[in-house]
């Protein structure tokens, strides 16, 4: 186990590294793109370029302006958006909590539902339910999540505002849950639902096929031949092995959401976290704010995947010389 | 009893191909059999031939049955519907008798879906944003799919520091978040002034070889890894270890006995990502970093829509049925592949 964490480690710091490159090379270094001009924003002066020029060492080698970029969004922290003239990092962390309180609570949701689902789904294989659910789920994956964020807004906001059922969903936005915890919940209730649909359907999915691959398995057969109940093979036995990849997908798909994946239903529904930060700076083609939010979010993924490996690697002994 | 079941099904189902005496059939011919008898798999067939045949007779459309030209703004053009002559725009029909509405949904020909704020006609717009989306959604799984493959086979094939390096690079490139790689290389690509010249390669930024290029980069790593595994299994096999033994060259051994061989991935493979590529595209889009105007895509055209969502829902909401109905089609297409040419594959995706 200490030889695989430690293997593990070491490729996170070479992955950390190589993304980092990467974004680096994807701003400054690509062929007709003159960064200077980019990162000021639009209708710079020429005073602002030959600032940021000289604060990038932009005439300097490359690893410089390299070491310069890092310096500037991880030890100085004082990156400026040349768009709204704040601070980029400060800014990113005040909208921080919006995008966890969307992905925690979604989560919650689509773990409930994708295990009900996968298990019926399951459960009542060869009859009609068992096709009807996997139908559904597939659906589900279909949908562009901010195409039904709009529909859901439409139904919500506008056309059965009136209705009862959704006379109590607040106007677009975000109340944060100090303020006032019960708005804040009212707020996020149709984000949470939607950003999990397509989870809820993935998930159901991968829980399914894995059931019944490992409904296939000796030791379960040996349980049901020990005279375990079905409810407890399926449970204690089927359930718990199938859960592993579950764990495991769960995990990146968390990172990733967290990362900056939840964009589109910020955008949908204009919820302040660090999604809609990157939106509003993709059309002012905010430069600083974007490069941030791309490398702060790419490094959370991928501290993300490693937690994930180890967690893994925990569980399952098998995977750990590999 | 439940543990000798799919051997059960998979008897049956062998007598019933043969049809009681055994008839030599080439495994694509047994595949083909399989999906034509997935009733689900033909439906979805149907829909997605149709909605292609439907996206890239927009042209025709446009000219031939609705009158006009989606790519115009039409602000103060007048149309006729039951005699009466309609403003595109309409002034002062919202609530308060305030501001500019395009007109709805007509159901005739001419404004068949009414009109944007552009008093573009929408139908049209989505046909003509299909053919773009379907473009860019084919291309760049196509694109995608051919870089694995030859990566695929050349890491799998060859092994040793090849390999550590393709598969390492791979790595790279999974664990940077799709949206997060395109939104970087999208804005970039958008904000050079000149567009991107690499060698010969020329490309502006309105054109949609732009967005093509950036989502089928990003997705190689989806297919290479199935690729690559099979490939260094299909190595070790006695057929491949035959055909080093006759003195068959490298270039034989890939091309004439492993390449066929991860071709039924492939094809597997290729509608899920497809249906991927289609909602990325339409994501990118939606986020005005995909699709540039005047070009339209499924997802421009839902952006479109979005500041006139509580007037006129459909500008909105037709695109997005066109998308669900593609990738739907799509996924349920993929299953069937699976079923049909592997019917005991682990083969899974992330979608």
């Amino acid at each position: 186990m200490a030889t695989f964490i430690v293997r593990r480690v070491l490729w996170l710091v070479v992955v950390l590294f190589a993304v980092s490159v990467l974004v680096f090379l994807i701003f400054f270094a690509t062929p007709g793109v003159d960064p200077a001009r980019q990162m000021a924003g639009r209708n710079p002066t020429a005073e602002t370029i030959k600032n940021i020029k000289h604060e990038f060492g932009l005439d300097r080698p490359l690893p410089v302006q390299y070491g310069l970029m890092m310096k500037h969004i991880f030890v100085s922290r004082d990156l400026i958006s040349y768009g709204s003239h704040t601070k980029v990092i400060p800014e990113i962390l005040s909208a921080a909590p919006v995008t966890l309180s969307l992905v925690f609570g979604a989560a919650v949701i689509w773990i409930v539902f994708s295990i009900l689902t996968g298990l019926a789904a399951a459960v009542f294989r060869g009859t009609v339910i068992d096709p009807l659910l996997m139908i559904l789920a597939l659906i589900g994956i279909s949908i562009p999540v901010f195409w039904l964020g709009e529909v859901v807004n439409l139904v919500t906001q506008s056309r059965l505002h009136g209705f009862f059922l959704f006379s109590w969903v607040p106007p677009l936005g975000y109340t944060p849950f100090t303020q006032d915890p019960l708005l804040w919940f009212e707020g996020l209730v149709f984000p949470w639902l939607t950003l999990s649909v397509l989870y809820i359907g993935f998930y159901a999915r991968v829980l399914r096929a894995n059931l019944i691959e490992t409904e296939n398995e000796d030791y379960v057969r040996t349980a049901r031949a020990k005279g375990i109940s079905e409810r407890r093979v399926l449970l204690r036995h089927t359930l718990r092995t199938s859960m592993i990849t579950f764990v495991s997908l769960f995990g990146l798909d968390f990172g990733v959401l967290v990362g900056g994946g939840a964009l589109l239903t910020e955008v949908v529904f204009g919820l302040p976290g660090v999604g809609l930060l990157t939106y509003h700076s993709l059309t002012s083609l905010d430069l600083p704010v974007i490069m941030t939010t791309v490398i702060y979010g790419a490094f959370f993924i991928t501290l993300a995947s490693a937690l994930v490996d180890l967690v893994y690697a925990w569980l399952d002994p098998r995977v750990r010389p590999a | 009893m439940a543990v000798f079941e799919p051997e059960a099904e998979l008897a049956t189902l062998d007598t019933e191909e043969f049809g009681g005496e055994v008839v030599g059939r080439s495994p694509w011919a047994l595949a083909g059999r399989r999906l034509v008898r997935n009733k689900l798999a033909i439906a979805a067939v149907i829909v997605f031939v149709l909605i292609v045949a439907v996206s890239f007779a927009a042209p025709l459309y446009a000219s031939h049955i609705a009158h006009t030209n989606p790519f115009e703004s039409n602000l103060s053009g007048t149309f006729q519907q039951n005699g009466k002559t309609v403003q595109v725009i309409q002034q002062g029909a919202g609530k308060l008798g305030l501001g500019e509405t395009p007109v709805g949904p007509t159901w005739h020909a001419k404004y068949l879906l009414g009109a944007d704020n552009q008093g573009r006609d929408v139908s049209a717009r989505v046909l003509y944003g299909g053919r773009a989306s379907l473009e860019i959604g084919i291309g760049s799984a196509v694109l995608a799919s051919l870089l694995a493959v030859v990566f695929g086979l050349i890491a799998g094939f060859f092994g040793g520091w090849t390999d550590a390096f393709l598969s390492r690079l791979m790595d790279l490139i999974w664990a940077f978040p799709v949206y997060l790689l395109a939104i970087s290389l999208a804005t970039v690509l958008l904000t050079a002034p000149n567009g991107l010249r690499i060698g010969f390669v020329h490309l502006s930024a309105s054109s949609l070889w732009v967005p093509l290029t950036i989502i089928g980069v990003i997705y190689v790593p989806y297919v290479f890894r199935p690729i690559r595994g099979q490939v260094l299994s299909l190595r070790e096999r006695e057929f491949v270890e035959a055909a080093i033994a006759q003195g068959a060259s490298n270039a034989r051994l890939i091309f004439s006995e492993i390449l066929p061989n991860v071709a039924s991935t492939v094809v597997v493979l290729l509608p899920l990502m497809i249906a991927t590529t289609i909602l990325t595209e339409s994501a990118l889009s939606y986020l005005s970093i995909g699709v540039q105007p005047p070009n339209a895509s499924w997802g421009t055209v839902i952006q479109d829509g979005q500041g006139l969502l509580y007037t006129r829902p459909w500008v909105a909401i037709a695109p997005g049925i066109m998308i669900v109905l593609t990738v739907l089609a799509l996924n349920v297409l993929g299953d069937g592949l699976r079923d049909a040419l592997d019917p005991r594959s682990k083969l899974r995706m992330k979608g």
